[in-house]
């Protein structure tokens, strides 16, 4: 498995779209986590983002202290859903050109070609979630100077939970979408379907549960995008000291519970590409 | 004739109604170059991809190498080219066999000998989405060469070559075949074959209809001859050969007979008062036996 592994570090490591995935989701996380709230505390304005709270509170969402809730704003919506696309890239293309068929050809076994690749995808994704709070780090570091505030970071066993939690999230979501990838033998259907349902499906099962069908709540805890949302909530209640939980973090179930439950998505997705992968001809 | 190391029995594949590949029984010898003919969709690729482990067999069983096809052990010592080379677009020539070479298992040191062996050295930087057909059918030779394996099993390593590049990959093939690799080729281009192949397999229909050397299959060629009158000369040849290994055709006879009974033949018609005009070993190509082949094998 670990040739298999090396195999797939370089294939991503050299893979345009791998950095435009990353691009995007540090792009995004700094403007929505930083640059749109530290411009709403400069100037005074009120953004969408920042409507009806109170400044010092957005500030504070700025800063080095806010570092774990705030870089894993992002992770139950949008950078999921980068990660599902990063999932169904690695896997379906390998159908799209054919080059599952050069893998299996080589030497090692279908699942150790397969286990290789999750590894690098694990890799990867811990990377992406690495590099999100290192840019989030840095860039609270920037606005506490600029403010002259404290350097005050989390300490470290907090830091960790976040990284790892983020971690979950994003494998979760990266396993589905690499799953997606393996059933459809492509990369658009995978995609689009993936998409339509971390942007629009999860939400919109969430608002109905919310509001209008409360007896759907059992059935929406059960959801992957509610379980990262309610564990992003378990780590900072509320939102934080912005008062302002981003869209999908949600209190829905206990951080425990949800941890168990994208363990348990993780594990579900892992095993039924195993059984793709093992059973299927490639033609 | 030494060690086999392809080995087939019955092996089928369906496709919910559709027979690809019905009880294809062949074997393929260490150090010889088998040439594996068939008209399009006779079953060729789909057997090759069951030799690889890429499809699972319907039916019947297979070994490469004594093992199992797609097998670790097996595909250790087997290099691959089925149909068209399948590489990743956004990597350059180099880094695509790098990445074969290290689900391979072998060092990265190998890469530029196999590219030096297809032509492609100069070209080793460029990315593949930007290579000729040529050159990606090179490329895809240069990574099945890259483990050394013992045996090769390339599916129409020609297809998109010109002429000089179908002349290279003749030349290469021949020298593999010379250095002791044993090759299972097929291909469609049958001079091709002719030429390099020491036994072939032909398949039509998803059915293997003959197995045997080239000459063997070349030598089940006959006698042609021209006389007056005719009607009295097919009257002597139907009784000297048999009615049914007679054939008129274009104002001549085509015999099914061996060449060494053209003395027998040409007394004969001399004694029943025929004048023999032309006598000559009927010299068949392989693409005429092919075609008389899968022509009857498909019913046509």
């Amino acid at each position: 498995m670990i040739a298999s592994f090396q195999a797939e570090l370089l294939k991503l490591r050299k893979r345009p779209a791998t950095w435009v995935l990353l691009g995007v989701t540090l792009a995004l996380t700094l403007l929505f986590g930083y640059l749109l709230p530290y411009s709403s505390w400069v100037t005074s304005d009120q953004n969408f983002q920042t409507q009806g709270l109170d400044p010092q509170a957005v500030l504070a969402g700025t800063l080095p202290g806010e570092l774990v809730p705030t870089s894993l704003g992002g992770f139950p919506v949008f950078a999921g859903a980068l990660a599902l696309i990063l999932g169904a890239l690695a896997s379906g293309s390998e159908y799209g050109w054919g080059t599952m068929q050069t893998a299996l050809t080589q030497r090692p076994t279908r699942l150790a070609i397969y286990g290789g690749k999750l590894a690098a995808l694990a890799a990867s994704t811990l990377g992406i979630v690495l590099a999100v709070f290192a840019l989030n780090a840095t860039t609270a570091g920037v606005i506490a100077t600029l403010e002259s505030r404290p350097l005050a970071y989390p300490p470290l066993a907090e830091l960790a939970q976040g990284i790892g939690s983020g971690w979950l999230i994003m494998g979760m979501w990266c396993g589905l979408g690499a799953l997606l990838g393996f059933a459809f033998r492509g990369v658009a259907l995978p995609v689009g379907l993936g998409v339509v349902w971390v942007l629009g499906v999860e939400n919109l099962v969430s608002a109905v549960a919310g509001s209008l069908l409360t007896s759907l709540q059992p059935l929406r805890n059960l959801l992957p995008g509610v379980n990262a949302g309610s564990l992003v909530w378990s780590l900072a209640p509320g939102g934080g000291s912005s008062g302002e939980a981003p869209p999908g973090v949600i209190d829905a179930v206990t951080g425990g519970r949800a941890t168990l439950s994208l363990a348990i998505y993780v594990a579900a997705f892992v095993a039924l590409g195993a059984v793709l992968v093992r059973r299927r001809d490639v033609t | 004739m030494g060690e086999q190391l392809v080995e087939t029995n019955g092996l089928s594949k369906t496709y919910g109604a559709v027979t690809a590949v019905e009880r294809v029984s062949l074997s393929v010898w260490r150090g010889e170059v088998y040439g594996f003919l068939g008209p399009n969709g006779a079953g060729k690729t789909t057997t090759l991809r069951m030799l690889a482990g890429l499809v699972r067999p319907t039916a019947g069983s297979a070994s490469v190498h004594g093992d199992q096809p797609g097998s670790p052990r097996a595909l250790a010592r087997t290099g691959v080219l089925i149909e068209a080379p399948r590489f990743y677009p956004y990597l350059s020539g180099r880094d695509n066999l790098r990445v074969v070479a290290r689900y391979a298992g072998v060092p990265d040191r190998r890469v530029e000998g196999a590219l030096e062996t297809v032509d492609l050295a100069g070209r080793g930087g460029d990315r593949y989405a930007r290579y000729s057909l040529g050159m990606k059918q090179r490329l895809g030779v240069a990574a099945a060469l890259l483990k050394d394996p013992e045996l090769l099993i390339l599916d129409e390593p020609t297809n998109g070559l010109d002429p000089a590049g179908m002349r290279d990959m003749r030349a290469l093939l021949r020298d593999l075949g010379e250095r002791g690799h044993t090759v299972l080729l097929s291909s469609h281009l049958l001079g091709e074959v002719q030429q390099l192949c020491d036994r072939v397999g032909v398949i039509s229909g998803g059915r293997l209809l003959a197995e045997s050397t080239v000459d063997d299959l070349l030598g089940q060629a006959g006698l042609l001859v021209r006389a007056e009158p005719p009607a009295r000369a097919r009257e002597c040849l139907e009784r000297l050969v048999g009615a049914g290994n007679v054939a008129e055709a274009d104002g001549s006879f085509r015999l099914r007979t061996g060449p060494e009974r053209a003395g027998m033949v040409s007394r004969a018609l001399a004694d029943a008062g025929v004048t023999l005009t032309e006598l000559r070993p009927l010299e068949r190509t392989l693409e005429e036996v092919f075609l008389e082949m899968t022509e009857e094998g498909t019913g046509r």
